[in-house]
């Protein structure tokens, strides 16, 4: 299966027989994938096929137990100062939104710019306000998380991640804990970051999405990448029982 | 169709009762809530003869019968024979209104008290300035050292013109604040790290020693650990070397409260979701960062109601040092009980002490009720 990408430039996320063990359980099996800069993978599998631990694994979340994960040419390792190089440069946006409840909106987007970055506070709130517009909420600013819907919490959650200036994007099932209502605003985001050109590596289920953003589908199973190709090979041709018996279900459900 | 009519003919729904406490007022509502039924009327009835009996009894023994004062003999005696009348049928006051300036000042040379008044204002001004949210900034750390440093000066003296009156002398109430304060000061911290401590991953010697700590000190009684800081801990050190008393129960008291905080403060810890954390770390900031402004904020709104459970409860242990010869103001209060006029007049010496730790533990239950409130608000929608 030919992986040759229409696009250039160094890889932006290199994994290389990543394995990874819970205990007896081997979640990761010789995962190795790579994406190129600007390059949009979206991540789909099965729950428990390790599509989440992968992606969590990317920022050391998780850390893996074998092979190597190098993230915009810096190897990921026990060693502090790599994993703050790469954290800086890696945006995550989460399930369940996990934004701070104590703190405002805005003080949420501008939290990491102003400790991690060193930014002031000024050029800080600035800047998330550009985000927040960006999102389209930024009348919400000062409000608390709790007082917002679940679809808005989330594009605060991309706007409070887009604020580090990230040049990779992860998203792990971002729409997949929201009301049917709300999951088209938050991939509206979405497409709208992949517009701009971002790196981006997304864990969903979202079909629509995937054949619409992303450059690469990959199919994970039991722990290991069975199929990687382009979004239309992947869901008009199948090659594996594994790949097709997920799509139907996955249609089953749409 | 009247109302009584409406009552007897239907089964009225819940909804229909509330309206008709509503339009009814007092009357109904007692209807209603103390004589619904015959059982309830008897209860009723039977409790509030009781509550009567008793509020009348101590409004009789505690003012009416009461005995403010008493004269003097020549040599400065009081005479306590009205107080010995009144015995069992009104309070003697009076042996606060002589005794109030030992119990609250200790033995402090007489003319130096006013020093100790100062103290307690202080403390309590501190209190006040603490407990308001504008004031929580860098600068408190600032007013809490001047603090301090000026109740300091003002206990020891010895400088500014002041006579130098040393630990021995102190008593009272001062103690109690200074006992109570400095352990709330020092304590908190040590068990945010403790806390912290027990659950780190990653350095398992820290976690091991901050388990052993916990441990340990919780499976001592406090009078153990005051004990030992009291006796035993001076065998161990070089002759010559003389660590104060006060200043050892205070350690002591530190360390106690720091290892019952500290579970406290790990209960608030387990109970944030591991989301908040991993955004955190995703984020990129680092430990103390995301400790610091994301765990521990958090955390700690938690965990408010049992932190400041603890709180009241050490307040109040501080009348241990008693066993260890310190004169807080539990034993200031033993001690002005053993004047012989006033021997037999210990129940109103131990209302006075409990209407002043009252005063103290409730402005804390009410403040950690208010500061619940208004933390707790960007929960609530």
């Amino acid at each position: 299966m030919s992986q040759t990408m229409s696009l250039s430039g160094p890889p932006a996320i290199v994994l290389d027989k990543v394995n990874k063990w819970y205990g007896t359980m081997h979640v990761l099996r010789d995962v190795s994938l790579t994406v190129a800069e600007k390059e949009r993978v979206v991540v789909c599998g099965p729950s428990g096929s390790g599509k989440s631990t992968m992606i969590r694994c990317i920022n050391r979340l998780e850390t893996h137990q074998e092979g190597s994960i190098i993230v915009d040419g810096t190897e990921l390792t026990d060693d502090l100062r790599a994993l703050d190089t790469i954290r800086r440069e890696v945006g995550m946006v989460f399930q369940s939104f996990n934004l701070f409840p104590h703190l405002t909106i805005l003080e949420n987007c501008t939290l990491a710019p102003i400790w991690v970055r060193k930014m002031p506070k000024a050029e800080a709130e600035a800047l998330a306000m550009s985000y927040l517009e960006r999102v389209k909420i930024p009348e919400q600013a000062k409000k608390y998380p709790g007082q917002l819907s679940g679809g808005q919490q989330q594009r605060v959650a991309i706007a409070r991640a887009l604020c580090m200036k990230p040049k990779i994007m992860l998203f792990d099932e971002p729409t997949s804990a929201l009301d049917p209502e709300m999951i088209k605003e938050v991939l509206d985001t979405m497409i709208g970051l992949a517009d701009d050109g971002m790196t981006m590596v997304c864990v969903t289920h979202e079909m629509g999405f995937a054949r619409q953003v992303a450059h690469r589908v990959v199919f994970m199973d039991r722990g290991e990448i069975v199929e990687n190709g382009p979004p239309n090979q992947l869901f008009e041709n199948p090659q594996t029982d594994r790949l097709k018996l997920f799509l139907s279900q996955i249609l089953r459900g749409h | 169709m009247s109302q009584a009519s409406t009552t007897a003919g239907h089964v009225p729904t819940p909804a229909r009762d509330q309206l008709k406490v509503a339009a009814l007022g007092p009357w109904a509502w007692l209807r209603t809530n103390l004589f619904g039924s015959t059982w309830s009327t008897a209860v009723t009835l039977a409790l509030g003869y009781v509550i009567v009996r008793v509020v009348f009894g101590l409004f009789e023994w505690g003012i009416v019968h009461a005995v403010w004062h008493v004269p003097y003999g020549p040599t400065g005696i009081p005479d306590t024979t009205v107080c010995q009348k009144a015995a069992g049928i009104g309070a003697c006051w009076a042996v606060l209104a002589d005794k109030y300036r030992l119990i609250l000042f200790g033995r402090y040379p007489y003319d130096e008290q006013w020093r100790q008044a100062i103290v307690v204002l202080l403390f309590i001004g501190l209190y006040i300035v603490s407990g308001m949210r504008r004031f929580w900034r860098k600068e408190l750390v600032l007013i809490w050292i001047a603090t301090l440093t000026a109740v300091g000066i003002l206990m020891w003296g010895g400088v500014f013109g002041l006579q130098l009156v040393t630990e021995d002398y102190w008593g009272g109430l001062p103690i109690t604040l200074i006992l109570a304060t400095f352990g709330a000061a020092f304590s908190f911290p040590l068990a945010v790290l403790i806390a912290l401590g027990r659950r780190s991953t990653k350095l398992p010697a820290v976690k091991m020693l901050c388990v052993l700590y916990v441990e340990i000190i919780r499976g001592v009684p406090l009078i153990a650990v005051l004990f030992m800081a009291s006796v035993m801990f001076p065998l161990f050190l070089p002759a010559g070397v003389n660590i104060d008393k006060l200043l050892r129960a205070q350690v002591a008291f530190i360390l106690f409260a720091g290892a019952y905080l500290a579970e406290v403060v790990r209960a608030g810890l387990q109970a944030l979701p591991k989301g908040q954390a991993e955004a955190a770390d995703a984020l990129g900031l680092s430990y103390w960062k995301k400790t610091g402004f994301i765990i521990l904020p958090q955390a700690l709104r938690l965990v408010i109601p049992p932190l400041v459970n603890t709180f009241i409860g050490f307040f109040k242990d501080t009348s241990l040092v008693l066993i260890i010869g310190l004169f807080d103001l539990l034993t200031m209060g033993k001690v002005a009980l053993s004047d012989p006029p006033w021997q037999s007049f210990s129940t109103e010496v131990y209302i006075g002490l409990a209407a002043i730790y009252i005063a103290f533990c409730f402005a804390m239950s009410k403040y950690s009720r208010s500061l619940e409130r208004d933390l707790n608000r960007s929960r609530t929608r």
